[in-house]
């Protein structure tokens, strides 16, 4: 859907069937948000639908509703995050849940407690939801066999992070009109980034055309199984993109050095006023952030107004709204008796 | 197919809505304070529609809004999730007498859910519902100012309230799930 034609759903005169012979689309029954990989197309797509209205009850004077009223969620932090951890508490403050903040520096999990046992406690606190992010990955899934909460990943080691993921689709979606044949470069870090695995599941899935770049060390051949393209030459890759995102250097998930000074990869794969003049003049830019300045994207062109890199916060908080309140629907019929 | 019985055709259904019009001018005298707020979904193109009615019966526009209840709902743990539809007020709902438009009244929760959506956007002066069919057994004290029909039904009964807008034709149906 186009901007203009989003403009035209949110007019009051335009609305959809409501012909109550014809059931609501049951298109979300999961309990929880372990990756992108396993969803449909369609759960992914009623994910952005349901955040396009979130979104708007971010912009009214009274930001919050009682969907989540009386329901605990915890926030499983043993990875340090600031910026998601802070969206998905205030995700959750505007649902009107109650929240535990719990982050490793200051845990059980500094003293040995296994990470089993730490849910399991979390649980016995009657917690509806707990949010995890764990430099393992797969350790939501984990947690999801194991407990009896929904679990949300917010981000498992190298393996995914399908909430970035989705606020990335949304935005996209919500500037481009659609995802269907956008072409998308993923460029920088792929081999150590849960945000590019998630985002190649859902760009791929959604229809977009996926190119990934970088050094050859961090941008593998073997991505191309996840049916995306993949370059080592950045001017190719960035020419024809409607999308350039911009992905950090993950200095913490490296082992050893995969290219040899920041500098080099500043002036061999960074974004700078010289490649974005060669790439097409409506090409938006994004990064899910915390930007190196003038390592993978120079200052002036973070700051410009083809940078979409804000946006993606403010939309990370209504995706992340979307997210609690589908996961917390029930097992009942979704069609609801009128009255 | 379970069967089914006409209960308001296109007729009828534009009489219901002409005397529900009547009924609004006549409880308020001050058009100028009254905005119509459907109901997502079977209440927006009816709030449409009366607003069209009110509109020429007071020769001037009546604000109309569409109020999406789903993150108000009582029973949001005990079912799929909602699709979620837009809410548009265009307009300041302080000190207005909004008029709640819905095309069902049942249980009375989608109403209660709508009251406290509504007030996420202000305090009106006063709030009235306006609804095609009471169709009874209600789970809360709420009742409707404007009826366009009152129908006694079994709870293994559905009403469904088909409206042009959404292809087809008028008809309000009963039909009986078995």
């Amino acid at each position: 859907m186009d901007k203009c034609e989003d403009s035209q759903l949110y007019h009051p005169s335009i609305h959809q069937s409501s012909n109550p012979t014809i059931p609501f689309l049951v298109s979300w029954t999961r309990k929880h948000l372990l990756d992108i990989e396993s969803l449909t197309a369609d759960e992914i797509v009623t994910v952005l639908d349901t955040a396009r209205a979130f979104k708007a009850v971010g912009e009214r004077s009274i930001k919050k509703v009682p969907a989540l009223r009386g329901k605990t969620v915890i926030n499983l932090f043993v990875e340090p995050s600031t910026r998601t951890r802070i969206s998905f508490e205030l995700a959750e403050q505007r649902l009107s849940a109650d929240i535990i903040n719990f982050t490793a520096e200051a845990s059980s999990l500094k003293k040995g407690e296994t990470l089993k046992d730490t849910a399991r406690n979390l649980e016995a606190l009657n917690a509806d939801f707990i949010v995890i992010r764990h430099s393992a990955s797969g350790a939501p899934h984990f947690l999801s066999r194991v407990l009896n909460s929904s679990i949300i990943n917010a981000g498992d080691g190298a393996h995914e992070h399908p909430t970035q993921a989705l606020l990335d689709t949304f935005t996209i979606r919500e500037r481009k009109g659609q995802i269907r044949g956008l072409k998308v470069t993923i460029l920088g870090d792929i081999l150590y980034s849960r945000v590019a695995r998630s985002d190649i599941w859902a760009l791929t899935k959604l229809g977009a055309e996926v190119t990934l770049c970088g050094p050859s060390t961090l941008v593998p051949r073997a991505f191309e199984q996840m049916g995306c393209r993949v370059t080592h030459n950045v001017d190719e890759a960035v020419r024809e993109a409607d999308i350039i995102n911009l992905l950090r250097i993950q200095h913490e998930r490296q082992r050893k050095s995969m290219f040899p000074s920041l500098n080099e990869y500043s002036s061999l794969f960074g974004l700078n006023a010289a490649r974005l003049a060669n790439t097409k003049p409506n090409a938006l830019i994004m990064h899910p952030g915390p930007i190196n300045r003038g390592v993978e994207i120079d200052s002036a062109i973070a700051d410009c107004d083809r940078s979409l890199i804000l946006e993606q916060v403010t939309n990370g908080l209504a995706v992340r709204m979307a997210v609690l309140f589908l996961v917390n629907g029930g097992k009942g019929p979704q069609e609801v008796a009128a009255g | 197919m379970p069967e089914a019985a006409l209960i308001l055709n296109s007729q009828a259904i534009q009489r219901a809505l002409a005397r529900i019009a009547h009924e609004i001018v006549e409880r308020n005298e001050v058009s100028g304070e009254i905005a119509l707020v459907g109901i997502q979904r079977g209440g927006v193109p009816m709030a449409h529609r009366l607003s069209t009615l009110l509109s020429g019966i007071w020769g001037q526009p009546v604000p109309t809004g569409a109020l999406d209840v789903s993150m108000h709902r009582d029973d949001l743990d005990r079912r799929v999730a909602p699709n979620v539809q837009p809410t548009v007020l265009p307009f300041d709902v302080n000190g207005k007498t909004v008029v709640l438009v819905d095309d069902v009244l049942f249980s009375g929760r989608t109403i209660r859910a709508a009251m406290d959506a509504l007030n996420d956007f202000g305090r009106p002066k006063c709030i009235e519902l306006a609804v095609l069919v009471d169709r009874g057994h209600r789970e809360l004290p709420i009742k409707a100012d404007f009826v366009g029909k009152n129908l006694p039904t079994a709870l293994n009964e559905n009403v469904h309230v088909r409206l042009s807008e959404s292809g087809g034709v008028d008809e309000v149906v009963l039909q009986r799930m078995d």
